[in-house]
């Protein structure tokens, strides 16, 4: 079972649910952190990490023995990654999606493939509870293929919780596509309501069943519950805007160690989730 | 000589566009008989990326040894400089009175990119 943790605005408490949804299972469950621009899980969830693994994206290596600068390589790439001027041919490395296009329309074989350093996956536990993060290399454009590694690393045998950017472009859909349920978090300010509708928007056209966490759930206005009851999407937990529970987290300490009624609290809003997906013919994944 | 001028028009008397990849129209200018060929750049005005990058493989393509523009960015630049072009930027104007200076001569050719890579 893959249970996805999105949300439209930054800083609404992803990795906060994530974490102590994790913690309140237990063992047996493995919390991806795919927010791989900034991931931060590891500092509420303290894991210790074992290994680390280089993720390269292979990138074309231009033969120019071989090459008849026919420009068919240029050509067929659509970010403009190759340009071929007088006898050489100019590989812009960070625009390249790795597509292999250019690879299979040259006609000489004359490219090959390299690679390119994305980042890294660091692997690692906590009380039974497994954890993969990936680390974006500085000055890297390009965040999804890290992303499909961090979840293609993910052990198929367990609850697969992944920890998402924020947003609603491709990073965020590398992080929610093939999920057996999303859970959205927000709040109930302006901001809050514009940047989950357009991430529920995003959502509904991959398919998969969603239902709300409402932090902060007694600050701002009731338009975000207004907006759930209209869309139909479940309200499974609030959290109050409690002094208590800011400090906590102030301080890397996550709810469910310091508050200990939160632990069944998460444990309800995991049981929910799976109730959803049973209804909707079980999960697509152990 | 042959120099590539940036362009919003497709005339001499058309106003210089600022932007190197994405400009409308590329002319490309003999300078001693003042005869030009229009370059259509709409295919780059809508590219993804590396707009600058095709339409510096284009310039090379049409024999420019010259371009002339306000803006160049470093992926065009190296481009450019790839295929032998010099570049002077921060033009402003009409395409007639570019030629003009260059044929004064008084042109300085850049050493480098003016502008930032975007993404």
């Amino acid at each position: 079972m893959i249970i996805s943790i999105a949300s439209g605005k930054g800083g609404t408490g992803k990795t906060t649910i994530s974490v102590n949804m994790a913690l309140a299972l237990g063992a047996g469950v493995e919390l991806l952190d795919c927010d791989v621009e900034e991931p931060n899980a590891h500092l509420f969830l303290k894991p210790k990490i074992e290994r680390s693994e280089k993720v390269e994206v292979p990138i074309p290596l231009v033969d120019l023995d071989k090459c008849t600068f026919c420009k068919k390589c240029s050509d067929i790439c659509r970010f403009n990654a190759l340009a071929v001027v007088g006898k050489q041919v100019l590989v812009f490395q960070e625009l390249c999606h790795s597509c292999g296009g250019c690879m299979a329309v040259c006609p000489e074989g004359a490219i090959t493939e390299t690679g390119r350093e994305l980042g890294f996956l660091n692997f690692g536990a906590r009380d039974g509870i497994g954890f993969i993060n990936g680390r974006l290399r500085v000055g890297e454009a390009m965040s999804p293929p890290l992303i499909k590694q961090v979840r293609a690393a993910a052990n198929p045998q367990r609850i697969t919780i992944i920890d998402a950017p924020p947003g609603t472009s491709c990073p965020v859909i590398a992080a929610m596509s093939g999920a057996d349920f999303i859970l959205m978090v927000t709040e109930p300010t302006p901001f809050g309501l514009h940047d989950l509708k357009l991430a529920v928007e995003a959502v509904r056209l991959l398919g998969i069943p969603c239902g709300l966490v409402i932090n902060r759930a007694d600050i701002g206005d009731r338009k975000v519950f207004d907006y759930a009851e209209k869309e139909n999407l479940p309200i499974l937990l609030t959290i109050p805007f409690d002094r208590r529970i800011a400090e906590a987290y102030s301080r890397g300490k996550n709810i469910v160690e310091e508050f200990p009624e939160w632990r069944q609290r998460f444990t309800e809003l995991f049981r929910k989730i799976e109730v959803i997906i049973t209804e909707r013919g079980g999960a697509a994944h152990a | 000589m042959k120099v590539a001028v940036t362009s919003k028009g497709p005339s001499l008397d058309s106003e210089i566009d600022p932007r190197f990849g994405r400009a409308p129209y590329i002319l490309i200018v003999d300078t001693d008989t003042l005869l030009f060929e229009v370059v259509d750049n709409s295919i780059n005005v809508n590219a993804f990326k590396g707009a600058g990058i095709q339409a510096a493989a284009m310039v090379s393509d049409k024999g420019a040894e010259v371009l002339m523009t306000g803006y160049c960015g470093p992926k065009a630049f190296a481009t450019l400089e790839a295929a032998g072009i010099k570049v002077v930027d921060d033009i402003t104007g009409k395409v007639r009175d570019a030629i003009k200076t260059i044929k004064e001569g008084k042109v300085t050719y850049a050493a480098g990119a003016n502008k930032e890579a975007h993404w």
